[in-house]
């Protein structure tokens, strides 16, 4: 199905996901207007909350299914028509779903009857399918704000926790700044090209345009990005921010936040600066520190949750390394990855949050001792994603870093693979050490899981996460598939020169 | 139809022998884990005279696994399910299936604690072995290659002695280490290969008929195998993983680590390694290297062996040694000292086997490794003296015990190409039985001066039903190991012919 953007009927077909999750989240604001008081009516609007992102997901598969895809034409493309949009999409909208199951419980528990949680949810999410799809700086900007002030509330939902005010502040304080840089690098990019589309960027930059002022640009724009994706340097708001908010909000901010924040990024370098080869060499030494610092500091913790914190910095360099292959064999892989990240993250923390009873932050690895013998299927899940999260065989982590090291590999960057396998060997210092707890040490005292419980729905989420995580350690066809068609979606225009060949190996070169 | 599905029945059974157990009650799980073991061996016996010596690959079994083009614009990429076995892993498949019954009937009253969980692991692990030495895939292969440590990290970390956290993680983490950096080899290979040929293809025989040409790669390439298989068989200086591993391991934890996961080393270089990167193998700076870091695997492991006041360590130690052995007779390249290693690589599997056994049995009596807590044991537990006696002489290689054919073909072999280090490593079979005998003599002759020691029990039934099968393996391997010899001559002399093409030396080399 081709889609005429000139018209408007065309046009509404083509936002037909964003409009509906918008006409949702509406809808729910009026909800919560009325009901705001009671336990149930936080169920009401989770459960309204699910309804809109189901629906959502089911017109994104309807222009999916009929292939959309945006004529061309005069008209500038705000947002993109692609698979790669419907793709991330789906994985948005999954991420939010799982989250908002995990809430139900959690909510209750810790007390925190504010249905405004839900919508706040459904803004983030709108803003990252404004990421994911925006084909235009602005619409990334836009999206990314859009998503950063909704993540920044929820950051601080609990107000009786002092820490969760201190994430919400670092987290709004330093995303200011990230979002300052991000926008200067825009005005600097629109300044060099006079344009803010990707594709009309990458034409101009094709066309012999650019110089100083663009490459500072795109540097101010990589460093805008590096912050929202906790990238080493960068990253050193994630820790205290995943720390202190909210287990089902620091999940949906390790998994959805920084998945749509990856999204952006991939479009941006893959359409609009194929052609600059300097960027290859930043994002280069960008997955080497993340990968290494955060695998070495994650080493180092003693709570499960700093410890997960930290080892979401390292799988954002894992992502990098995708990035860093290039938008043509890193974007499926980067798809595939984000898939089973978020179904490994949002089972880890799912399970921690089910453990720790009004102080999940304080749950040392060693607290899980004996959990085994207590509740064996919560150990064994927890075990599996671990395991995925270290990258083991059988699981849907291995397939994603497999594919990532393919993709590294036929790009050229041996050296990369090569760093991200050795940093992998790394994080099982700190990813066995809680099956080693749960499996191999005594329980310190006899009613020391007593209080571990996971609601039906949780139980819900840490199934699908890990039937995911093995149907795809072992059959990952129909995803990798999946991914491959997605990642065509970035693309630079018919027409741009893309990366030349020379440029990667002159890099890799220089890089040993 | 026995030929299609064997291996594949010999992989899937145990898997779904241990979900079984799982659910079955705890006080079966031991019986059902002999039981289903049992079968695993059944299935696999037919294979000894099914296997025809000159057929090459056979048993083979294929499906398409994951067959997707990986990227935008590439051509697919292949990933099989793609088994078979030839005249090198028709052995080791053998001695996986041999071993794992006896571990189980070793275990019965070793382990106490999580039963189910225990043998189930030991089922998962079974399936874990065999798929790495019949994977015909790389892909297969690594995945195999990985699976396989989880169980054994758990054998080792949930039921091992004190210091077990310490061992499980060294171990695993060691053997992550070198595997990981083969995967990125392995990418590496089958993507340059595909840019050639256009077929993303992991499958053994494709990559084999189109490498060479790799240029300076090759040698990194190597590497990455290298450091992968030298880790697990251990070689010299990336050994210290196994000590640990082996003294903290229940009996039958050892057993396996001793008897088949260092062979996949081994099997490993065998396999892909050598003929997958022939000139960079052979090559005199490296081939030079992996024969001295074998002989100072062979005399170091025995010298240090000598000194180990702990039985089992005293094992493990020999077992660095005795795989300098394997290696020497690998990278010797004759006939001879091929079948020789592989030859080594049976027998290791059932003399160290059967003392790790020995060790366990007389372990759980005294709680006590060490060989000073014994002496004199001979006149109180004079079937186990008897056994130990004659297994530590077959390890030392005594003319008559299987020890003695295997490093005798691998020292004859070597002398013809490395003539001083063959004579190096023959002062390795003196160490061996100066510390064998020298341990023997502590253990069961000397006075018997400790009264714990007075009231000790012989072997049990149970017991000897673990040792004699592995006896009778001694002796007759020992006597007669023509039957052995004729099924695995045509593989080593593949073997030796894709990494030295045909020419005057390798047809000299011939009997």
């Amino acid at each position: 199905m081709i889609l005429d953007l000139s018209s408007s009927r065309d046009l509404l077909l083509a936002l037909l996901p964003e409009l509906v999750l918008t006409g949702w989240s509406l809808v729910l604001l009026l909800v919560v207007a009325w009901r705001h008081r009671t336990a149930g009516d936080l169920r009401l609007t989770g459960w309204v909350t699910l309804a809109a992102l189901a629906s959502t997901a089911a017109a994104v598969w309807w222009l999916w299914w009929h292939t959309a895809r945006a004529a061309p034409g005069p008209v500038p493309v705000m947002v993109a028509v692609d698979d790669f949009r419907f793709v991330t999409d789906w994985l948005f909208l999954g991420a939010a779903a799982l989250t908002v199951l995990l809430s139900f419980d959690y909510l209750e528990r810790e007390e925190l009857l504010v249905p405004e949680y839900h919508v706040l949810i459904v803004f983030a999410t709108l803003g990252m399918m404004l990421m994911g799809g925006g084909e235009d700086l602005m619409v990334i900007f836009l999206g990314l704000e859009l998503l950063s002030v909704a993540v920044y509330v929820l950051a601080g939902i609990n107000r009786e926790s002092p820490s969760g005010a201190e994430a919400a502040f670092k987290y709004f304080l330093l995303g200011a700044f990230a979002s300052g840089f991000l926008l200067y690098g825009i005005a600097l990019v629109y300044g060099a090209t006079g344009t803010t589309g990707l594709r009309a960027i990458g034409a101009q930059i094709g066309a012999g345009g650019g110089g100083t002022m663009l490459v500072s640009g795109l540097a101010l724009l990589l460093i805008g990005f590096g912050f929202k994706i906790a990238a080493v340097p960068f990253h050193t708001w994630a820790p205290d921010v995943y720390d202190g908010s909210p287990t089902p909000v620091t999940a949906y901010m390790a998994s959805g936040v920084k998945a749509a924040a990856f999204a952006a990024l991939f479009r941006v370098l893959g359409e609009a600066f194929p052609a600059v080869a300097a960027w290859h060499q930043i994002v280069w030494w960008l997955a080497v520190a993340t990968m290494v610092v955060g695998n070495l500091i994650a080493l180092a913790q003693r709570t499960v949750k700093r410890m997960l914190a930290y080892s979401s910095v390292a799988h954002a360099g894992y992502l990098l390394v995708a990035v860093a292959a290039g938008p043509e064999p890193g974007s499926a892989a980067f798809l595939f990855y984000l898939v089973a990240y978020t179904l490994m993250t949002l089972g880890a923390f799912a399970l921690l949050a089910a453990k720790g009873r009004h102080g999940e932050r304080d749950v040392l690895i060693d607290d899980l001792a004996g959990l085994a013998t207590r509740h064996p299927w919560l150990a064994f899940a927890l075990a599996v994603c671990m395991l995925s999260l270290l990258g083991f065989p059988g699981t849907a982590g291995f397939i994603g870093k497999w594919y990532i090291l393919a993709a590294a590999t036929s790009a050229g960057q041996g050296v990369l693979a090569a760093v991200l396998v050795l940093t992998s060997v790394i994080s099982a210092g700190y990813y066995l050490p809680v099956i080693m707890a749960m499996y191999m040490k005594p329980e310190p005292f006899a009613e020391a899981h007593v209080g571990m419980r996971l609601g039906r729905l949780g139980y819900a989420v840490v199934m699908v996460s890990v039937a995911g995580l093995l149907f795809f350690g072992v059959r990952p066809n129909r995803l990798l598939d999946l991914a491959r068609t997605g990642g065509v979606g970035v693309q630079p225009a018919p027409g741009v020169p893309p990366a030349a060949p020379a440029v990667t190996a002159a890099h890799a070169s220089t890089a040993r | 139809m026995y030929a299609r599905w064997v291996l594949t029945a010999l992989l899937a059974w145990p898997a779904v022998a241990a979900a079984a157990i799982l659910i079955a009650p705890p006080r079966w799980a031991k019986h059902l884990g002999f039981a289903a073991s049992l079968i695993e061996f059944a299935i696999s016996v037919p294979l000894w005279w099914t296997f025809v010596p000159s057929g090459g690959m056979q048993f083979v079994c294929d499906a398409p696994w994951i067959q997707v083009p990986l990227f935008a614009t590439g051509a697919p990429w292949s990933i099989r399910y793609s088994v078979g076995v030839d005249g090198i892993s028709l052995f080791m498949v053998l001695l996986t299936t041999l071993l794992v019954p006896l571990s189980v009937l070793g275990s019965y009253s070793y382990i106490t604690t999580r039963e189910r969980a225990y043998y189930a692991l030991l089922l998962v692990l079974t399936s874990g072995m065999i798929g790495v030495f019949v994977a015909l895939d790389l892909f297969l292969f690594y995945v195999m290659w990985e699976v396989m440590l989880i169980p054994m990290y758990f054998i080792i970390g949930v039921w091992g002695g004190e210091n077990r956290l310490y061992a499980a993680i060294k171990f695993f983490i060691y053997t992550m280490f070198g595997s990981l950096l083969m995967l990125v080899a392995i990418l590496a290979l089958v993507y340059l290969v595909g840019q050639r040929t256009g077929v993303f293809s992991f499958d053994y025989f494709h990559l084999m008929r189109n490498l060479g040409g790799l240029g300076p790669l090759a040698f990194w390439l190597f590497a990455a195998f290298f450091l992968a298989f030298a880790i697990k068989v251990p070689m010299f200086p990336f050994h210290t993983w196994l000590p640990d591993a082996h003294v903290e391991a229940p009996t039958a934890g050892s057993v396996i680590l001793a008897g088949i996961l260092l062979k996949m080393g081994t099997y490993g270089f065998l396999r892909f390694a050598m003929p997958f990167f022939p000139a960079v193998a052979l090559a005199p700076p490296v081939a030079t290297g992996v024969v001295v870091l074998s002989l100072v695997g062979i005399l170091y492991g025995g010298l240090v062996a000598m000194v180990q006041p702990d039985f089992k360590k005293l094992i493990a130690y020999s077992s660095v040694a005795h795989l300098g052995f394997v290696m020497l007779g690998i990278w010797a390249l004759t006939l001879q000292s091929v079948q020789g290693a592989l030859l080594v690589m049976i027998n290791h599997g059932i003399s160290t086997g059967a003392l790790f056994f020995l060790v366990g049995m007389i372990y759980e009596r005294r709680h006590s490794r060490l060989i000073a807590a014994y002496g004199g044991i001979a006149r109180v537990v004079p079937l186990f003296a008897a056994i130990l006696t004659f297994v530590s002489l077959s390890s030392i290689g005594l003319p008559g015990t299987n020890g003695f054919v295997g490093e005798f073909l691998v020292l004859v072999g070597a002398f013809r190409t490395h003539p001083v280090a063959a004579g190096i490593a023959a002062t390795g079979v003196i160490v061996a039985a100066v510390y064998l005998l020298w341990a023997l003599q502590r253990v069961i002759f000397n006075p018997l001066d400790k009264p714990e020691n007075e009231k000790l029990l012989d072997l049990t039934p149970r017991e000897l039903a673990v040792l004699l099968p592995l006896v009778a393996c001694i002796v007759w391997i020992g006597v007669y190991p023509k039957p052995i010899l004729d099924r695995m001559e045509p593989a080593a002399r593949q073997f030796i012919e894709s990494v030295r093409p045909p020419g005057p030396t390798a047809t000299a080399l011939g009997p």
